[in-house]
């Protein structure tokens, strides 16, 4: 601790190129600390994706309905616990830019297949009891404050309703929380009778079905029995693991992960040589002061530690503004403005910011503490 | 020719041979120098430039190593003594001034005193009450806060000397510590230097191209290529 003041002190010394480090550190941080934030956002649905859950959808395209009839076939198979089905409805709340899914649902099928949902028994009551009733995520809520009790008016795009009009009227009766930090709470659920007997066309039709198995080893084997049982249909079906789903929502942008990787390694190489290049100048213009603290009795060991701790110091202060400034822009919220299903900063990835200051100080001054180390103390103070 | 010091010798250099590799080239700077300096003398080294005089100065304060020959500081061989211990010996037993005062541009005058007491034990206000007191004692308590480029080149040495004085060396080694300095400020150098001499018996020993300088030591010895004599070699 008695050091400090010295280490602190060092970095004083030219302040414009410390400040300059130190702002290009920080940059790196953010950058670190918000894409991550990104990746997260694409990630997340994959990660709290029920290992024991499988989507089936039409082999053709998503966009190919499946009869509901499915659903009874489905749950007969060995293997599935049970079965429950959904359908885009692709409506627009005031604008296009409001964008946020929005699902038919049988409501009781709902609670038994995403027990991640958290709803109060007096709201899952209110939306059993109200046929135009909708369950909203909070994160939804929270988006265009709204609160119970409202009526929400969405623009259906696909789906007209039977009486011709377009706009269809829905009342907010439950809203439900996510058990976990990456549960989507973006999602608006209807009920599906009340959807099913209003809508123009496609009665009787759904877009998937999600399936529960009774032992997740053995859900390639479900789905594959799945997928047999509807061959050579009129709808022939596809089976995955809701993961693999998702995830491929994801990849149809492109591999989200791979160019994050790619755009924070080359952030973080060239602050390297930055931080690098800083602390090679520190030490080189300060030879002869090295050689004045050997002089007076500083061992080449701490030398060494003097100047690893100035590359400590230096990206420690960069590294967590950046990291800071970083979770305060993502607690601002999702820049999409609903596209993403969370937007957050997970603190595991927090702590790997962590560790990458301490790797990036090492690297950046190791090579300078080595020469400092080095220094013969008489010919030094010559220079 | 050498000089034979009274018994209660400090110092003791003998058969020091001192050699300097510049690529191919070899430069013998020392050649079998024997020295004897005892406890509380104040020594002038002088000679003409390129004589050896601040290496043989590195040698006695373990800054430098001698290719041949030992060097003894208070009955301690210490061109034995590992790197470590050598460093951990120097900050104990050595105070250092330079011609050019080598101040840490970034600390105040106490901070700079303060430094060679990082390695030591003490406290932090320990540290800081000894500080004073070396500032004190070389008469720039009043400006303790200030920064090296606020002081004066005489302002700047003294604090050198502090810092050179406050760990209670066994030996303050100076080299041209009057180098850099005017007249005025040189002699008030100089002052400090015999006071510390004969007041508190500190055993200095001072490079120095002046002849002025030279006349406040005890003893004044002479080095050309390598060898020691009382007299000045033209």
């Amino acid at each position: 601790m008695k050091y400090l003041y010295l280490i602190f002190s060092s970095l004083k010394r030219k302040k414009l190129r410390t400040g300059l480090t130190i702002l290009s550190i920080m940059v790196a941080f953010i950058l670190f600390g918000y894409l991550t934030a990104i990746r997260q956002a694409f990630d997340a649905g994959v990660e709290v994706a029920g290992a024991d859950r499988l989507i089936v959808r039409h082999k053709v395209s998503i966009i190919q309905l499946l009869p509901q009839s499915y659903e009874a076939k489905i749950e007969s198979i060995d293997g599935v616990d049970n079965a429950t089905h959904s359908t885009w409805f692709g409506g627009i709340y005031q604008q296009p830019t409001n964008f946020f899914a929005q699902m038919p649902i049988v409501p009781e099928e709902l609670f038994d297949m995403f027990p991640e949902f958290i709803v109060s028994d007096e709201q899952k009551a209110a939306w059993l009891n109200t046929r135009s009733g909708v369950l909203v995520g909070r994160g939804l809520v929270d988006r265009f404050g709204w609160k119970l009790g409202d009526r929400i008016p969405i623009n259906a795009n696909i789906w007209r309703k039977k009486d011709g009009g377009r706009t269809w009227e829905f009342d907010l009766v439950a809203i439900y929380d996510g058990a976990e930090k990456g549960t989507d709470t973006s999602q608006f659920w209807i009920r599906y009778d009340f959807f099913d007997e209003t809508r123009a066309i496609g009665a009787g039709l759904v877009g998937w079905y999600t399936v529960r198995v009774s032992d997740p080893d053995k859900a390639a084997e479900v789905a594959a029995a799945i997928d047999a049982e509807f061959a050579n249909s009129a709808q022939e079906t596809k089976t995955e693991p809701e993961g693999a789903f998702i995830q491929g929502f994801a990849n149809q942008i492109g591999n989200i992960g791979f160019i994050i990787m790619s755009i924070m390694s080359a952030v973080f190489f060239t602050i390297l040589l930055v931080a690098g290049n800083t602390m090679a100048y520190t030490v080189r213009e300060r030879t002869n002061e090295l050689a004045v603290l050997k002089a007076i009795g500083f061992t080449d060991l701490g030398v060494l530690g003097l100047v690893l701790g100035e590359s400590f110091a230096l990206t420690f202060v960069g590294g967590v503004l950046g990291l800071g400034l970083a979770s305060m822009l993502v607690s601002l919220g999702d820049p999409t403005n609903g596209s993403f299903p969370v937007f957050y900063l997970p603190g595991s990835e927090l702590l790997l910011g962590f560790l990458l200051i301490v790797v990036m100080a090492f690297i950046a001054g190791i090579v300078p503490a080595l020469q400092a180390q080095k220094l013969q103390i008489a010919d030094a103070l010559r220079r | 020719m050498t000089d034979n010091g009274s018994p209660s010798c400090l110092v003791n250099v003998s058969g020091v041979d001192k050699v300097f590799k510049r690529g191919s080239e070899v430069i013998h700077v020392l050649g079998g120098l024997d020295l004897e300096i005892p406890d509380g003398e104040f020594l002038a080294l002088m000679g003409p430039s390129g004589s050896g005089k601040s290496t043989l100065l590195n040698l006695i304060g373990g800054l430098d190593r001698p290719s041949e020959g030992k060097v003894e500081v208070g009955g301690l061989r210490i061109d034995k003594l590992s790197d470590r211990k050598l460093a951990g010996w120097r900050a104990r037993h050595v105070g250092l001034v330079f011609q050019f005062y080598n101040l840490m541009p970034v600390l105040s005058a106490q901070r700079n005193v303060e430094l060679p007491l990082l390695l030591t034990k003490l406290s932090k206000s320990e540290r800081k009450k000894r500080a004073a007191i070396a500032l004190d004692i070389v008469g720039l308590s009043h400006r303790a806060g200030h920064f090296p480029r606020q002081l004066s080149g005489g302002e700047q040495q003294r604090t050198g000397i502090a810092r050179a004085i406050v760990t209670d060396p066994t030996l303050l080694l100076c080299d041209e510590p009057t180098g850099d300095l005017d007249r005025k400020s040189g002699d008030e150098i100089l002052d400090l230097l015999q006071a510390l001499n004969k007041e508190q018996g500190k055993t200095i020993i001072m490079v120095t191209h002046d002849v002025h300088a030279a006349d406040r030591a005890t003893r004044t010895l002479h080095l050309n290529k390598g060898q020691l004599s009382t007299e000045a070699v033209d």
